[in-house]
């Protein structure tokens, strides 16, 4: 090669060369993943011509509100038939969305109630049929049709979302699409249920429907429908609820043509694409009164639900001008055979609820609220996995997602006056639930979970206490089943429910919303048994606000070796109505009693052993020394908190007997421990001296980035990690094999392996 | 003109300081993290999350694992108030979590007029259509 040789500019293909390219590619494609460019963006398409020319035939502002309302209250009619007729545990609660979609497929205008998360992500799938299935011979889009998909990869949540998706013709051409997605369950994983923890790989996660043709001249096919029955625990369910999503879209498809009829095509365009517009500009809008600021918080979670180990979100949120930008890079790295990674959508959904429910809850439901945010993540990380990782427990990094970014939005709220809803301390954010499955009493097979998950606790407000059991995070308008009915269907009794879990509180000026306690037996059946799914046993999963506290943290209780419906028919004093009175007092001879993490897998229980937990609490508002007194004595009154417990926080001084408030011995108590708080704490700069450390600390499994170097992130120790945008393996050894090898290296230095052959 | 950034604090757009809303005291440089002037306890969780099972029985008691999680609580140096709270890795340095660009406020302040007491916002009324 020589030096002097001259620079000769490579020739570019013409253009009729280059659409032949393309043309070979496509042709040549032997397989149709997820498509990132569908699967990144979240923002609306660009306007199309067709849209330009409604929206200037259409611009009345009463036009576009009557046929916005109309079609919202078509969104809403098939909602509530999803809900009403749905077999799905999830569609009784809401766990739905229905919506209109524009022709390029960005969600309109969506249902208003329910599972908002919904409403940024379920518009994937329709991109990926109009890429890959309108102009494919083989397949085409036609009126009649009907698409069905679950696959997270290609959209929604998680893989128990089914969605029912219909394009919606007039004369001939495309206008709009409607789709109906419900969270529902089963899906033949490797545990009952639909969100298996043990998964290791996306073969472990059952049914994986890219979208593809289920429904021709609007009826469902019936090989496919018998393919999707025989691949999952509940081939009935499949089926009815494959049609109630059918006939939800068909009625919504029936209120659009009557709009096409009324007020013609071009309207309807028009207001779809009208409203997106409108609500992307009002959020850029809002946005822009605040703060322009960077805010910097990190959520931890401690479990993969297998084992337990610091797994960090850590979230900064920008504010320029009209531009909020959340960064989540340094987040822990995905894990290869855990299933708690979550693809990008699923964060930004939840992202998108946090703003829906609790910042702007007044804005229309659909895509465009979120349109306008923007996310920055690493590649193959836990908040943005990859097509070979497993997601199937993507919940715990979208919840944890999420209150990392409500704890954030709140510190730029504060300040800004204009405001939609109070200041808000991080709700609680996992779903601690039993997870049940087996053969109930009427011998059928059943897999589902109670619908305490809903009982999260609110966070605390600006100049309120948070709410008790309030709401999940993830629908704020949702409802809790009666118990009692639950019990007509399924072989096992909440002997303790309902009743706040005392001193597992999350104090604060104003204090967190508390949780309750749930004791489950099963009585009437030889084959059940129950699960888990939750972080938060050894760190809490949230953090408080202003000076205010998060909550503490939430095991499992067991108790084996006793019937414990024998003891209520035999000595019914014996049982006692709180885990700290049946675990420490130990009520039952020759029970076993034990503690453990969240993450139960799926375990056959016998009858009347004890399954206990609790659900938790919303995070403290503002500094606990602030709280009103009669808030405090209120708490003690209501079994929130022990007196002890609550003197020795609170430092309010009262009568043991009639709780009457000492004022003025409270004040010196308070003006004494705020003189102690100085006494004992050191300035900033001391305490980092000897505080900070170079790296994780080596007594803990530790993921993400230390720090501020997001361009590191650590997979278990200080001298394992991998460069931030440079993916590697991140497996975790099996928990068996880690007590395997911990009892051989005991039996080894007691001699006792020897003769062992290796 | 001051701005109330949170339950405890304030920035004085005119000196760039952060100031405590409990005692005026000033905190330090707005240009920093507030946390640089204000006092750090390293608190164990247990003292706040207290154990509900007995920890002498039990590997998991309804507390935070000390050797886990710690609470870093930030105290005004002059009236004692708890400004914030950070649940933290043992060893993770304290985050910078408040940097606001002071240009932009004051620019964005100046058509605004100041705030004595915050915006509270909207609450939720009660609904009067159900009833069981
Ligand atoms: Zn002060």
């Amino acid at each position: 090669m020589s030096e002097t040789s001259t620079k000769v500019a490579p020739k570019m293909p013409s253009a009729e060369e280059v659409a032949l390219i393309k043309k070979f590619l496509n042709d040549t494609t032997l397989f149709l993943g997820p498509d990132p460019e569908i699967m990144q963006n979240h923002d609306l398409m660009p306007r199309s011509a067709e849209e330009d020319a409604a929206m200037k035939t259409i611009s009345d502002a009463h036009t576009v509100a009557k046929i916005r309302d109309r079609i919202q209250a078509g969104c809403d009619e098939g909602y509530e038939m999803v809900e009403q007729m749905g077999a799905a545990p999830g569609a009784k609660w809401g766990d739905i969305i229905t919506g209109v979609y524009s022709a390029s497929g960005d969600l309109a205008i969506a249902s208003a109630g329910g599972v908002l998360i919904f409403s940024a992500l379920v518009h994937h799938p329709i991109k990926f049929i109009i890429k890959n299935w309108v102009n494919e011979p083989t397949v085409g889009v036609r009126d009649g049709d009907g698409f069905i998909h679950n696959d997270s990869r290609y959209g929604n949540v998680h893989n128990t979302d089914q969605s029912m998706i219909l394009p919606i013709f007039h004369k001939g051409k495309l206008v709009c699409w409607v789709a109906s997605t419900v969270h529902e369950g089963e899906n033949g994983a490797i545990e009952p249920g639909g969100m298996p923890s043990m998964a290791e790989s996306p073969s472990d996660e059952g049914l994986k429907m890219c979208p593809f043709k289920v429904v021709e001249n609007y009826q469902i096919k019936r090989d496919i429908l018998t393919f999707l029955q025989n691949s999952v625990r509940e081939p009935k369910l499949q089926y009815e609820d494959m049609k109630v999503k059918l006939f939800a879209c068909l009625r919504i498809k029936q209120r659009i043509e009557e709009t096409l009829n009324s007020d013609g095509p071009e309207a309807l365009v028009a207001t779809l694409r009208t409203t997106m517009e409108n609500v992307r500009a009002e959020v850029k809008r809002r946005v822009s009164e605040w703060p322009d600021m960077t805010v910097r918080t990190y959520i931890i979670q401690d479990s993969t639900l297998r084992e337990n180990c610091v797994v960090k979100i850590n979230c900064k949120l920008t504010k320029t001008g009209d531009r909020l930008i959340f960064d989540f890079r340094g987040s822990s790295p995905e894990f290869t055979n855990r299933a708690t990674n979550t693809i990008l959508a699923g964060l930004k959904g939840m992202l998108a609820q946090c703003f829906l429910c609790y910042v702007w809850p007044d804005l229309p439901r659909g895509q465009a609220a979120f349109a306008p945010i923007e996310v920055i993540t690493d590649p193959h990380s836990i908040v943005n996995s990859s097509y070979d990782a497993p997601n199937s427990q993507s919940l715990m990094s979208i919840f944890t997602g999420f209150t990392a970014g409500q704890h954030a939005v709140a510190k730029f709220l504060y300040s800004c006056p204009e405001k939609y809803t109070k200041v808000h301390a991080p709700t609680f954010n996992m779903i601690n639930t039993f997870i049940w499955g087996g053969v109930s009493q009427h011998g059928e097979t059943l897999g589902n979970l109670c619908a305490d998950l809903n009982g999260m606790g609110g966070g605390a407000r600006s100049d309120t206490d948070g709410e008790h059991a309030l709401a999940p995070i993830f629908a704020t308008m949702a409802d809790i089943g009666e118990q009692e009915l639950n019990e007509e269907d399924v072989p096992f009794l909440q002997l303790v429910s309902k009743k706040m879990t005392r001193d597992a509180i999350a104090p604060g000026k104003y204090r967190g919303g508390q949780g309750y306690t749930m004791i489950v037996a099963t009585k009437d059946s030889e084959q059940w048994g129950f699960m888990t799914t939750t972080q938060g046993a050894k760190i809490p999963p949230i953090q408080g606000l202003f000076g205010g506290y998060a909550c503490g943290c939430y095991p499992l209780s067991k108790v084996k070796g006793v019937d414990v419906y024998d003891v209520l028919l035999n000595e019914p004093e014996k049982f006692k109505h709180s885990i700290e009175e049946i675990m420490n007092e130990r009520p039952f001879e020759g029970a076993a009693y034990t503690t453990h993490h969240m993450g139960m897998g799926f375990e056959i229980s016998k009858r009347g052993e004890l399954f206990m937990i609790s659900q938790g609490a919303g995070a403290g508002y503002g500094d606990l020394l602030e709280r009103d007194p009669a808030g405090v004595i209120r708490d003690i009154e209501e079994g929130l908190i022990s007196p002890g417990v609550a003197e020795r926080l609170y430092k309010v001084k009262f009568d043991p007997v009639t709780l009457a408030i000492n004022q003025e011995a409270t004040d010196a108590a308070r003006d004494a421990e705020r003189k102690a708080r100085i006494a004992r704490s050191v300035p900033y700069a001391e305490f980092i001296k000897s505080w900070n450390k170079p790296t994780p600390p080596s007594h803990l499994q530790y993921f993400g980035c230390w720090g501020d170097d997001i361009t590191k992130l650590y997979m278990g120790s200080a001298d394992k990690f991998r460069d931030a945008n440079t993916p590697r393996p991140n497996y975790m050894v099996h928990p068996k094999d880690v007590r395997i090898a911990e009892l051989e290296a005991r039996l080894a230095a007691l001699g006792a392996m020897g003769s062992d052959k290796q | 003109m001051k701005v109330l950034m949170t339950e405890y604090l304030r920035i004085d757009l005119d000196t760039e300081n952060w100031e405590c809303r409990v005692c005026d005291h000033v905190i330090g440089s707005a240009t920093k993290s507030y946390k640089e002037g204000l006092l750090v306890h390293n608190r164990d969780p247990r003292e706040i999350h207290p154990p509900i099972l007995d920890p002498e029985k039990y590997r998991f008691t309804f507390s935070p694992d000390p050797e886990w999680v710690r609470i870093l609580e930030f105290c005004c140096p002059s009236c004692g108030t708890q400004v914030e709270t950070e649940y933290a890795i043992p060893g993770h340095p304290p985050l910078y979590d408040m940097e606001p660009d002071l240009p932009a406020l004051k620019a964005q302040w100046a058509s605004r007029g100041e705030q004595k007491t915050p915006v509270v916002g909207p609450a939720v009324a009660a609904d009067k259509g159900h009833g069981h």
